[in-house]
């Protein structure tokens, strides 16, 4: 219990703690130092989860599902920290940000993680839903710190789109209650999600599926589902580069959370009806949508930041896709996927912060060279690069490939589909990728101060889950498809 | 089931969530800046008198609370910064120009009847008396929609986005006797950091395109050729 208060309570603290302190060089330190504590409390909780089974007090539920992204949300946090120390006081000296703007950030960095702990260890649905808002009016002031007229537009469109979206989670979750007060024996509890999912066969069928397409639509939008996805490349490549990274490496697997939460319920409320698969179906859809169609806007992207929003747009799709399947192969797959995502993603958009500083431009017609002018980084890149286009012996490779099982064994049609998703997004990173890391470097083109550690760990990560998954892990991983899928894989 | 054989503190729920609806369309069809202020203060006031009537009428004390939230956030709080935002802007006597004004009230109609539409199978269950105030939710949340779709100018935007939370409130209250505590909490702040966070835009906004017309703001775009947005200072 006190591993999960420090673990989630240390960024609040900090996001208090980072708003008044005037010493920018203490914050970006101080920062790295409550990422660092909040890792250290999400690691306990987890031994202690692991050991001895789900934990529900106070308010909190954490089983093997969430401590999980707890764990890597902690993580990945820390890691865009340890990065974002040097990269933004560069941006700070430079002149673009102003010594108020940067406590902002500071503040809402630790903010933002905050509320995404919150979002993921909370068993209250009710909850879940303000910090997943929490966590959007946290960072749109991010996404327009730089103040340009493309990131006031940006910060605005992510605002008014989230906003939106999130409006229609927040009516499925009332419908979710509605339908719990008819249900359960205490109607007071009625957006608790343990008590939910243990009555989830007595709630109203029809109530939950209607609650469930209003929750995908909402919690769908900060997945970015297309034809939801508008805000995204927007918001992910106007804003500072270390926001990009964690946006895209963790606040699009919270919206995905929640949408398996909500599934669980569905699918025991659906269960006896004429079509209990609904949900799921819908997630397949939507998923599949966002795969392919993503993976064609790849092409045409000019942004090197848009470009690598557009292929976490894709790989979420895979990812719904692939828990609207159901089923322990593809669970645990999408499961593994969104690991090896986020940890590669996360990577790609810290290598790509550097890049953009070698080149002085995001747009991708003038990043030319990479590798000639600063080795770290374009290799970096490349290697980032062919990591989430899914080539072995990387993770994304295994659970691409495991994801490719799954649907040959549950939908074999849909297989051609997926295998053209994946080559098209492969050319579309590839065409653009090629002339940025090798080609011609401008002459006046100088190596920045790089601290690549963050990528060099994550990347090492995913080579490791490619080569060999860990034994504790993958019974970690288990667990969690039991709890989502109903049984084991292993 | 008619009217009739509903107590006294039902139909006055039934009524005063018809209202709600009527200022949502009042809101769609509202062109002067203050008036749709005013037309949304009023909203907000109906939403809170729903919650209370709904307190009385369960006896359910924490209910109170929240309609004094209501009141206090969405009838008074918000309506008066936007009203200082609006001032502060000069703004005042901006009338702005909607365009297919026929349309857009015949697609607030049809809307409505889609609401319906959607809630008719929740409509078969026992629940009978709770369909109206979940198909008038629903529409107020979705003709919030169209009005913040309809609208070019950032602050009819933000009251069409506001009024879409009166409607969840609205849901909220009269539908499921109220959310937990935590979760009213919750919310009402959530929506007093975005109200707070909008003002912050309205200027930002003003001060990148000099106006405050959404329109103007279409420099990211898919197959933009000519300029490439967002480049970071060279070192």
């Amino acid at each position: 219990m006190i591993a999960l208060l420090v673990a989630v309570f240390t960024p609040a603290l900090g996001a208090a703690l980072l708003a008044v302190l005037p010493n920018l060089t203490l914050a970006g330190w101080l920062n790295v130092a409550l990422a660092a504590t909040s890792v250290g409390g999400a690691v306990t909780l987890a031994v202690e989860i692991l050991n001895s089974g789900a934990l529900t007090a106070h308010g909190f539920h954490i089983d093997a599902f969430n401590i999980y992204l707890v764990v890597l949300t902690a993580f990945i946090g820390l890691t865009t920290a340890i990065f974002s120390r040097p990269y933004m006081s560069h941006v700070c000296q430079s002149g673009r940000v102003s010594r108020t703007h940067m406590r902002l950030y500071h503040a809402m960095f630790q903010g933002f993680m905050f509320t995404m702990l919150v979002a993921l260890t909370t068993n209250n649905l009710g909850v879940l839903w303000v910090a997943v808002e929490g966590a959007t009016l946290a960072t749109v002031l991010l996404v327009s710190l730089y103040r340009t007229p493309e990131a006031v537009e940006a910060a605005w469109k992510y605002f008014i789109l989230c906003g939106v979206g999130i409006a229609q989670a927040l009516f499925g979750t009332v419908l979710v209650y509605f339908a719990a007060q008819h249900a359960l024996p205490d109607p007071s509890a009625g957006l608790t999600w343990t008590t939910l999912h243990a009555h989830a066969a007595q709630l109203h069928p029809t109530v939950m599926s209607i609650a469930f397409v209003f929750l995908l639509v909402g919690y769908g939008t900060k997945v970015g589902l297309v034809p939801l996805h508008n805000w995204l490349p927007d918001a992910h490549s106007e804003g500072p580069t270390p926001m990009s990274a964690v946006l895209s490496g963790l606040l699009l697997n919270i919206g995905l959370y929640a949408i398996v939460r909500l599934k669980m319920l569905t699918d025991g409320a659906l269960a006896q009806g004429t079509n209990p698969h609904l949900a799921g179906q819908l997630m397949m859809g939507f998923g599949l949508l966002s795969f392919v169609v993503a993976g064609l806007f790849l092409h045409r992207q000019r942004d090197i930041k848009r470009m690598f929003s557009y292929s976490s747009i894709e790989h979420m799709g895979l990812m719904t896709f692939a828990f609207g399947i159901g089923g322990p192969l593809a669970t645990f797959g999408a499961l593994l996927h969104m690991l090896v995502h986020s940890l590669t993603k996360s990577a790609i958009f810290v290598t790509v912060g550097h890049a953009t500083h070698v080149a002085g431009t995001q747009a991708i017609d003038h990043i030319r060279g990479l590798i000639r002018t600063q080795p770290a980084v374009g290799w970096g890149l490349l290697i980032g690069v062919v990591a989430i286009s899914g080539f072995p012996p990387f993770g994304v490779f295994t659970s691409e490939f495991l994801l490719l099982s799954a649907t040959m064994q549950y939908w074999p049609w849909l297989t051609p589909i997926l295998l053209t998703g994946l080559v098209i997004a492969f050319a579309g990173l590839f065409r653009h990728l090629q002339p940025m890391v090798y080609g011609a470097a401008p002459i006046e083109q100088r190596a920045v101060r790089a601290n690549m550690l963050p990528v060099a760990l994550h990347l090492g990560l995913v080579l490791w889950l490619g080569l060999a998954i860990p034994g504790f892990l993958s019974r970690w991983l288990d667990q969690a498809t039991q709890l989502i899928a109903g049984s084991h894989l292993l | 089931m008619t009217l009739m054989h509903l107590s006294l503190t039902e139909q006055s729920v039934f009524v005063l969530a018809a209202l709600v609806l009527l200022s949502s369309f009042a809101l769609l069809a509202q062109t002067r800046l203050l008036s749709a202020v005013h037309a949304f203060a009023w909203q907000g006031a109906l939403v809170a008198a729903v919650t209370a009537l709904m307190a009385s009428a369960g006896d359910e004390p924490h209910l109170y609370l929240s309609a004094a939230l209501t009141l206090t956030l969405k009838a008074l709080l918000i309506p008066w910064m936007l009203h200082r935002l609006i001032r502060r802007l000069a703004l005042e006597r901006h009338v702005e120009t909607v365009r297919r004004p026929a349309v857009i009230t015949l697609a607030g109609a049809a809307i409505v009847v889609f609401c319906y539409w959607v809630v008719l199978p929740i409509a078969r269950l026992e629940l009978a008396a709770t369909r109206n105030i979940l198909a008038i939710s629903l529409s107020v949340v979705l003709l919030g929609l169209l009005m913040m779709v309809a609208r070019r100018q950032a602050v009819s935007q933000v009251i069409g986005f506001m009024s879409m939370e009166n409607g969840l409130f609205l849901a909220a209250a009269a539908a499921t006797g109220g959310m937990p505590l935590v979760v009213e909490l919750g919310v009402a702040f959530d929506v007093l950091v975005a109200a707070v966070l909008f003002g912050v835009f309205f200027l930002q906004i003003r001060d990148s395109i000099d106006s405050l017309d959404v329109d103007r703001l279409n420099r990211l775009t898919e197959t933009d050729t000519t300029t490439v947005p967002g480049t970071e200072a060279r070192p």
